[in-house]
C-alpha cells in the first residue's frame, strides 16, 4: 500500500513507477501526492505527464487489450490518471508545453448507445485527451458546431447498429462540404464495424476497442503532428 | 415453489421468445426512437409481434420494456414517462396472452440502466436500486407473472435491480441474465462461473446468458454455469449469430435450423428455459420449438 511509503524519502525515478503502478491500480488520491511531490522537485509538467501518467496508462491499454484488465480497472486507471491531469493541465497551459489534443466524441444520429463511446472518452481523457462529449443520437450540425468550437485533432464517432452506422458516412461528407476533413483524424467505431467499412466511408481508422481507440489515436496523432510541422 | 418451478415439473424445458427490438425495426420503428414509445403509439404493432412469437410456441413473453427505466427513457426525454409506458405494456402483452389456448407467463422486461455504477462510473447504487423499484413497481402493479432482467453486465446492477424489485414484491419470481461478451465474461469482467453463484444468492429463480455473439459463446456459458451449479435453472437467449453488412443491410448468421440446433446443444448443456436475441425471428423460435419437441419431448 502506497498510504505506507513516504515518498519524500524516494528517488525520482522510483516516484515515476510508483505513479505507473498506482495508476495501475486505480489509486487516485497516490498519484496525486505523487504527481504534486516531483512538481515541488521541479520535474517539468510535460515530463510528469509522459514519463509518469502516459507511460502508466500504456501499461493499463495492453493490459486491457490482452485480455488481462477489464473495463472496472480500466475505468479506476483512467479516473486516477484524470486527479493526476487536474493538476498537471493548468501548468501544461502555462508551461507552453505540446498539447496531447482535443477529442469531439458522440453517438451518430438514429443511435442511442453509449457506454461503448462513454468507455472510449473516459479513456482518451486518461491518456490526457481533452474530451468533449455529445452524447447520443448526435447529428451532423452538431458534429460541426463543436469542431468548430473545440478545435478538436480527432472526432471520434460511435454507432451500435447496422442501420446507423452509414451516417457516420454522412458527417464525413458534411466534414468534406464545410473543408473541415483535412484539419481532423476522424476514428470510428461500434460491434458492427470493420475496417472495410470505415475505409469505405473515408474515415482514417476502425477501433475495435476502447484500448485500440487509444493506441490509434496516439499514433495518428503523432504522424499529424510531424507532418504538420 | 414459484411458477418457474411448477411448469418445469411439467415440463422438461419453457420456451420463450425471440427478439422484440429486431421485429419492431422490421416493423417501421425507425432508429435512435424509444420502442417504448411504441406501446402507446403503435400498441397493435407490438401485439403483432408478441402474437407471433405466442404462436410459434413461445410459453414466457416479454413485455416491451427492456430500455424502461427512467435511465434510458431519459435519452428520449421520457424519464417521467416510465408508470405510464410500462404499463401500457403490460396491459397489450396480457391482452394477447389471454387469447392463447394454453397457459402463457407475461414477463416484465427489465434491461440495464445503461450507466456505470460509482466507483467506476458516475451512478449510485441508490439511484440506479430505486430506478429499477419504479419500473418494477409499474410492471409488477399491472400484474405481471414474473420479472426478467437481461442483457446485464455487472452483478452490482443486477444487485441493485434485484434489490428494487424486492422492495415492490417479496415473492414475484425473477429471472437474471448477463451478456458474455467479453472473451468469455460480461464487459465488466464477470465469468459465468461468478455470474451464476452471486445471481442465484441475490434470489433469482433463473439465472443465464442472454444477447453476445452467437450460439457458441451462450453454450459455453451454460456448460460453465451449469457445472458451477448443477442444481441451478439456467436459461439461454442467444443473438441469432452476429450481423455482417451485406449491401449496407444488416444480416444475422444464424438461420432458423442454426438456432435449433443451438437450442438442442444449450438443452443438452443444462439450459431449461430457451430463446433467442437480437436478429432471431419467430420463425427461429418455432424452429427451435420444433427440434425441442422432437429431440427432448
Amino acid at each position: 500500500m502506497s498510504d505506507d511509503i513516504d515518498i519524500t524519502q524516494m528517488e525520482t525515478n522510483e516516484i515515476l513507477e510508483l505513479i505507473q503502478d498506482d495508476l495501475y491500480d486505480g489509486l487516485a488520491t497516490e498519484v496525486v501526492a505523487s504527481v504534486k511531490e516531483l512538481l515541488q522537485r521541479g520535474m517539468t509538467p510535460y515530463d510528469l505527464l509522459t514519463k509518469g501518467l502516459v507511460a502508466g496508462m500504456d501499461v493499463v491499454g495492453v493490459d486491457f487489450r490482452d485480455g488481462i484488465l477489464f473495463v472496472p480497472e480500466v475505468l479506476m486507471a483512467a479516473k486516477a490518471m484524470k486527479a493526476g491531469m487536474d493538476i498537471l493541465r493548468p501548468l501544461l497551459a502555462e508551461t507552453g508545453a505540446p498539447q496531447i489534443g482535443t477529442l469531439v466524441i458522440g453517438t451518430v444520429k438514429g443511435d442511442i448507445h453509449d457506454i461503448g463511446k462513454n468507455l472510449v472518452g473516459m479513456m482518451m481523457e486518461g491518456a490526457g485527451f481533452n474530451v468533449v462529449n455529445l452524447g447520443i443520437n448526435v447529428d451532423a450540425d452538431t458534429f460541426i458546431k463543436a469542431i468548430r468550437e473545440h478545435q478538436p485533432i480527432i472526432l471520434g464517432m460511435s454507432a451500435l447498429l447496422t442501420t446507423t452506422m452509414p451516417y457516420m458516412g454522412v458527417v464525413i461528407e458534411t466534414l468534406k462540404e464545410q473543408n473541415l476533413r483535412d484539419q481532423l483524424i476522424v476514428l470510428v467505431g461500434g460491434a458492427p464495424l470493420n475496417e472495410a467499412f470505415a475505409e469505405e466511408i473515408g474515415a482514417d481508422a476502425y477501433c475495435r476497442d476502447a484500448a485500440i481507440a487509444v493506441e490509434t489515436a496516439k499514433k495518428l496523432v503523432a504522424i499529424k503532428r510531424g507532418q504538420m510541422a | 415453489m414459484d411458477i418457474i418451478h411448477s411448469l418445469l415439473a411439467d415440463n422438461p424445458y419453457i420456451l420463450t421468445e425471440g427478439a422484440m427490438g429486431t421485429m419492431l425495426f422490421a416493423s417501421g420503428l425507425t432508429q435512435g426512437y424509444s420502442p417504448e414509445f411504441w406501446n402507446v403509439e403503435q400498441p397493435e404493432k407490438v401485439a403483432t409481434i408478441h402474437q407471433a412469437y405466442l404462436d410459434a410456441g413461445a410459453q414466457i413473453l416479454l413485455t416491451n420494456t427492456f430500455g424502461g427505466t427512467r435511465f434510458r427513457l431519459a435519452l428520449h426525454k421520457a424519464d417521467e414517462r416510465v408508470e405510464e409506458l410500462n404499463i401500457a405494456a403490460v396491459k397489450l402483452l396480457q391482452k394477447v396472452a389471454q387469447t392463447a389456448s394454453r397457459p402463457v407467463l407475461v414477463a416484465g422486461n427489465i434491461g440495464p440502466t445503461g450507466q456505470v455504477l460509482l466507483p467506476y462510473g458516475e451512478m449510485s447504487y441508490d439511484e440506479a436500486r430505486e430506478a429499477f423499484a419504479e419500473q418494477a413497481a409499474a410492471l409488477i402493479g399491472a400484474g405481471v407473472d414474473l420479472i426478467w432482467i437481461e442483457t446485464m453486465a455487472d452483478l452490482e446492477e443486477v444487485r441493485a435491480a434485484i434489490e428494487g424489485i424486492r422492495q415492490i414484491s417479496q415473492d414475484i419470481p425473477i429471472m437474471a441474465t448477463m451478456t458474455f461478451d467479453t472473451r468469455g465474461r460480461t464487459m465488466m469482467g464477470v465469468t459465468p462461473e461468478k455470474a451464476v453463484t452471486t445471481m442465484v444468492s441475490f434470489g433469482a429463480s433463473a439465472v443465464g446468458g442472454n444477447c453476445g455473439n452467437g450460439p457458441a459463446e451462450i453454450q459455453g456459458v451454460i456448460e460453465k454455469m451449469h457445472t458451477t451449479l448443477p442444481e441451478a435453472i439456467l436459461v439461454a437467449k442467444s443473438n441469432a449469430g452476429v450481423p455482417t453488412l451485406v449491401g449496407g443491410r444488416p444480416v444475422y448468421g444464424a438461420s432458423p435450423a442454426d438456432m435449433a440446433d443451438y437450442a438442442v446443444k444449450v438443452y443438452n448443456a443444462g439450459a431449461r428455459i430457451i430463446g433467442a436475441c437480437c436478429g432471431s425471428t419467430p420463425d427461429h423460435i418455432k424452429a427451435i420449438a420444433q427440434a425441442l419437441a422432437l429431440q427432448v419431448g
